[in-house]
């Protein structure tokens, strides 16, 4: 009952979605203010039976309803609480679903809180929104349904992928849908802006929340991501250039691009037709990875169970979808009146070759993943396009693209003084070759391009204090008076602060993690140590734990520096029952400055009649930098998000006609 | 000319969204052979039964045949041995079977069980010899001309609907 | 269709063994220098089974006889790029996880230096454009000095205080 119920709610949901999509934009068109005005109800209305589908999948799960074939291919009834309720989208058929909840959550916020737009803009962007769901919602419909039964009903389910069975991973999807998905709000905004030929400060005002929230998320999904593949694993890898995890790594890349781009929009009235691209482009690289993900063209170890009639229906959407918002533009988009001149060296200038930077390297990203697709097309072979390939691609764009995030915020907007600025980071200079020596010294022996890594980040990190510094007066004024500008800066240059600060320390965390690690392995037996910098780990005893619906062996090491005890890890290797997949559980002990990972292998060797183990020690410098780092990359865009200015929205047309100035308008 | 900037990232999509296309028709995951049309690699493995010759470089020449890599460990192999069976019985094209990463216990009681449609077996416990015919997985079958060149590599089990569409009429081809 | 899943079916079979760490004690060499050499080469190395994982992560076991084989390899003196020649002879470009520098691979090493080439040249063509349409406006009336210290001392105090 519940099933049918759920299966109902998403037939009507794609009923409200087909009104809303046409209504609206039919009435913003006529001028017909009672049409325009069902965009918000029925927003809402959507939500309500996307969200009544999504529970009713979820008390599917939850009650272990085996009739429902997509419970009984991902669940089981051993299978803890918590990944009953993730396996509602860790398949995908529940991951379609939530990916409708989230596009329909945002369609229905703006409806209620999007009280200052102008109605027709209103109207427009709802219905546009509405369009994208009516596609996916037919997608799952057609060709994905969730509610599928399956008589007789089998007397247990198959399990969940155990990979998936881990608390970081049952988060990893939402969050990350909420950043992928919530592009297309952005999306739907440069639509509605195409249509109605007119971009302007109020614009890029209105669109900056949301493109905030989807970065923010997208970025903190990534993070969850690159952060579950460490410990998880096995390897203490994070990223690998995998097309999976590309395909959520270009729309950030652009996505960030966007979120700079409309800042030029919103104060200097410039780059009007180059953001509303970003932001077809950032919603675009979503749904192309969407495709990527189901259809199978590419080999990846997250990729779902593949099946070609999905992917030619994903292609249709992305046909539709991109192909139309791409030939909107190019007809629509040359009237766009550009506004602010601007010189080459100054703020925007900056921005300007940071959106440069970024796109072209969202771009390498591209080529390198789709690469091998387009190759076997032409019958030109098979080739692998691998990690070596984009650090030697990705890495070197990187490089320009810190140095310049720290000398931009000194420039001034429309003319910058670079000699200025630069004379202005003194103490940045100052701080990166202090950060230089004390990373070459305690790095002496390894990989000196983590030294470099360290000193970008050690430049950025400088330049981001300097200016911070320099905005709240330091040593220029009272420290009254400093502390007064520091309370009363706009939440947004915090922000701005915060993210670029997390981003310096994601840069040295990224390269201590993948050049500077240590690596032992051995054969132990029980009571034997083996050490690794300084390190020593005395294997005490392995035992066999029964866990909920797996058996492990899991060896208990105690973990000594210079004699004195520091922890006790237990790394595991599980066998689950249901399927017979065995995972590894490795062990983590996070100090400030660096990881200990331990992982237990094999067992049944023999050595001198006693059983051994094979064991691998990691010491991992600066991996919880990477972790830091990106929690304040995300804490800054909330920080962001929360500035008054952006709630109480944009200025009135009014205001809007006087001319803005470096002096009215607090600077960014 | 600034029309053209407007509408390049059409044509690219457009050419993109083209090549989406064509991936869904081909399969990702199947690893095309390196040796097709290149001589069968160098190797000399000792047999498998005692009452069977075993199989070197030079047994694989004057005549057209099939050189198939099993295992008694492999589920696929089982599914496509019916197959193999009725192909020796009616003596479409001589089997030659390739024993891979196998105890010689395990393989033979699999054949036993399952009957024997091979001329000639090597074993190769080690798997050396079929990475040098660029084995990844198994079952892959091999077709084999008469000059003792690789001119066809077909990866996963066989059925007989494949095997009319893909090998027979390359077999009647190589008999000419 | 029926085949290719029994395909996918004896893929994943050797892909599950493949998500921990993988070399194991007894393939290394005793020489460090080789033995570095050979993990080296082995993160370049495609694990042809797994998806997406080169023969050092790897612990399915055609990564570990693919090692075993890098290493006695090493060991008889081959150079790397020998090594890597050895492989794609039987497994073609696909099993180097770097893709080889050659005809058909220039469009995607290249490709990115384009975009960025493309890029700049956009930009200035962008610049160059602005500044032309800058020169074309209407006359603008000359500052008095007066009026000149009274600019330079406002964007001097703009780019000091308030950036």
């Amino acid at each position: 009952m519940i099933a049918e119920i759920g299966h109902f709610s998403l037939i009507l949901a794609l009923a409200v979605a087909l009104v809303q999509a046409v209504l609206p934009m039919v009435g913003a068109a006529r001028n017909n203010a009672a049409w325009m005005a069902t965009a918000a109800p029925t927003a809402l209305v959507q939500l309500a039976c996307i969200a009544t589908a999504f529970g009713c999948l979820m008390t599917a799960f939850v009650t272990s309803d085996f009739t429902v074939a997509n419970v009984m291919q991902n669940s089981n009834s051993l299978q803890p609480m918590i990944y009953k309720v993730s396996a509602t989208w860790g398949n995908h058929e529940g991951s379609m679903v939530l990916w409708v909840l989230i596009l329909a959550v945002f369609g229905a916020m703006v409806a209620a809180f999007g009280r200052n737009l102008p109605p027709s803009l209103k109207a427009r962007v709802l219905s546009v929104q509405s369009m994208t769901g009516v596609g996916f919602l037919l997608f799952i419909l057609l060709t994905s349904n969730p509610f599928e039964r399956v008589i007789p009903a089998p007397l247990d389910g198959r399990d969940l992928n155990p990979l998936l069975q881990d608390p970081g991973l049952a988060f990893h999807p939402p969050m990350l849908y909420v950043g992928y998905v919530g592009f297309s709000m952005a999306f739907s905004f440069a639509i509605a802006a195409l249509i109605e030929g007119k971009v302007d400060a109020a614009w890029a005002r209105w669109v900056r929340p949301w493109t905030l929230v989807a970065w923010s998320f997208l970025t903190a999904g990534i993070g969850l991501g690159a952060w579950w593949a460490y410990y998880e694993l096995g390897w203490g890898g994070w990223w690998y250039w995998d097309p999976v995890e590309n395909a959520s790594f270009m729309p950030w890349l652009v996505g960030t691009a966007l979120l700079h781009s409309s800042i030029i929009v919103e104060k200097r009235d410039a780059l009007k037709t180059w953001t509303i691209l970003l932001a077809i482009l950032t919603f675009s690289l979503s749904l192309i990875g969407t495709f990527l993900v189901r259809s199978g063209v590419l080999t990846s170890v997250h990729a779902f169970a593949t099946d070609p009639e999905r992917g030619v229906f994903i292609l249709l959407l992305l046909v539709v979808a991109i192909g139309g918002s791409l030939v909107l533009y190019a007809w629509r988009a040359p009237l766009l009146k550009g506004g602010g001149l601007f010189a080459p060296i100054s703020r925007e200038g900056a921005l300007v070759l940071n959106n440069l930077l970024l796109t072209t390297a969202a771009a390498t990203v591209f080529i390198g993943t789709l690469y091998p697709l387009f190759l076997e097309a032409f019958d030109g072979g098979k080739v692998s396009v691998g990690p070596p390939f984009f650090n030697a691609t990705f890495v070197p764009l990187m490089i320009p693209l810190v140095l310049a995030l720290g000398v931009g915020p000194m420039l001034g907007w429309k003319r910058g003084d670079l000699a200025g600025a630069i004379a202005r980071l003194k103490f940045a200079f100052v701080f990166t070759l202090v950060v230089t020596i004390v990373a070459a010294y305690l790095s002496w022996g390894r990989s000196i391009f983590g030294v470099l890594g360290l000193t970008l980040a050690g430049w950025l990190a400088g330049c981001v204090l300097t200016e911070f510094g320099a905005r709240i007066g330091l040593f220029r004024m009272e420290i009254r008076d400093v502390l007064r500008r520091m309370t009363g800066l706009p939440r947004g240059a915090w922000g701005m602060t915060i993210a670029h600060l997390g981003f310096a320390i994601t840069v040295a965390g990224a390269s201590g993690a993948s050049l500077w690690q240590d690596e032992v392995i051995e054969n132990l037996r029980a009571g034997e140590t083996l050490s690794i910098v300084g390190y020593d780990f005395t294997l005490r005893n392995v035992d066999t734990v029964q866990g909920p619906n797996y058996t492990a062996q899991r060896g208990v090491f105690t973990v000594r520096r210079d004699g004195v005890v520091i922890t006790t890890l237990a790394p595991e290797r599980r066998r689950y029952i249901v399927t017979g997949t065995e995972t590894t559980e490795a062990a983590l002990y996070s100090q400030w400055h660096a990881d200990l990972y331990a992982v237990i292998g094999q067992g049944g060797g023999q050595d001198g009649g006693k059983e051994s183990w094979t064991v691998r020690l990691y010491f991992k410098p600066l991996v919880p930098w990477l972790w830091a780092g990106t929690l304040l990359m995300v804490f800054g865009g909330f920080v962001s998000l929360s500035d008054r200015r952006l709630r109480i929205g944009a200025p009135t047309a009014r205001r809007a006609a006087h001319p803005v100035s470096p002096t009215v308008q607090p600077a960014e | 000319m600034s029309r053209l900037v407007f509408i390049a990232p059409l044509i690219l999509f457009a050419v993109v969204a083209a090549y989406f296309a064509i991936g869904l028709t081909k399969n990702a995951s199947i690893l095309p052979s390196a040796l097709i049309d290149k001589p069968v690699p160098t190797f000399d493995l000792p047999p498998l039964k005692d009452t069977k010759p075993g199989l070197a470089t030079a047994d694989l020449k004057d005549d057209v045949v099939l050189v198939n890599m099993f295992a008694s460990w492999c589920v696929p192999c089982r599914a496509e041995h019916p197959l193999l069976m009725q192909l020796a019985r009616d003596k479409i094209v001589p089997i030659i079977g390739l024993n891979w990463k196998d105890r010689k216990s395990d393989a033979i009681a699999w054949l036993d069980e399952l009957g024997d449609p091979y001329a000639r077996i090597g074993h190769d416990p080690s798997g050396r010899t079929g990475i040098d015919w660029g084995v990844y997985g198994v079952p892959e079958t091999y077709l084999i001309d008469r000059d003792g060149r690789i001119r066809f590599k077909y990866v996963g089990p066989m059925f007989p609907e494949t095997f009319a569409e893909k090998f027979l009429p390359l077999i009647k081809d190589l008999r000419k | 269709m029926n085949a290719r899943l029994t395909v996918i079916i004896v893929m994943f079979s050797l892909l599950w063994a493949g998500n921990s760490p993988a070399v194991q004690p007894d393939e290394r060499l005793s020489d460090p220098t080789l033995e570095e050499r050979a993990r080296e080469l082995s993160k370049d190395i495609r694990c042809l089974v797994c998806q997406n994982q080169s023969i050092d992560d790897s612990s399915a076991e055609l990564a570990r006889d693919l090692r075993i084989l890098v290493r006695e390899r090493l060991t008889a003196g081959d150079s790397n790029q020998q090594i890597f020649d050895f492989l794609v002879a039987r497994y073609g470009d696909f099993v180097l996880l770097k893709p080889p520098m050659q005809a058909s691979t220039y469009a995607l090493w290249f490709g990115p230096l384009v975009v960025f080439v493309l890029a700049l040249a956009g930009l200035f063509v962008f610049f160059y454009r602005r500044m032309q349409a800058n020169a074309a406006q209407p006359d603008v009336v000359a500052l008095t000095s007066k009026e000149r210290a009274r600019l330079s001392a406002l964007l001097d105090d703009d780019e000091k205080g308030r950036p």
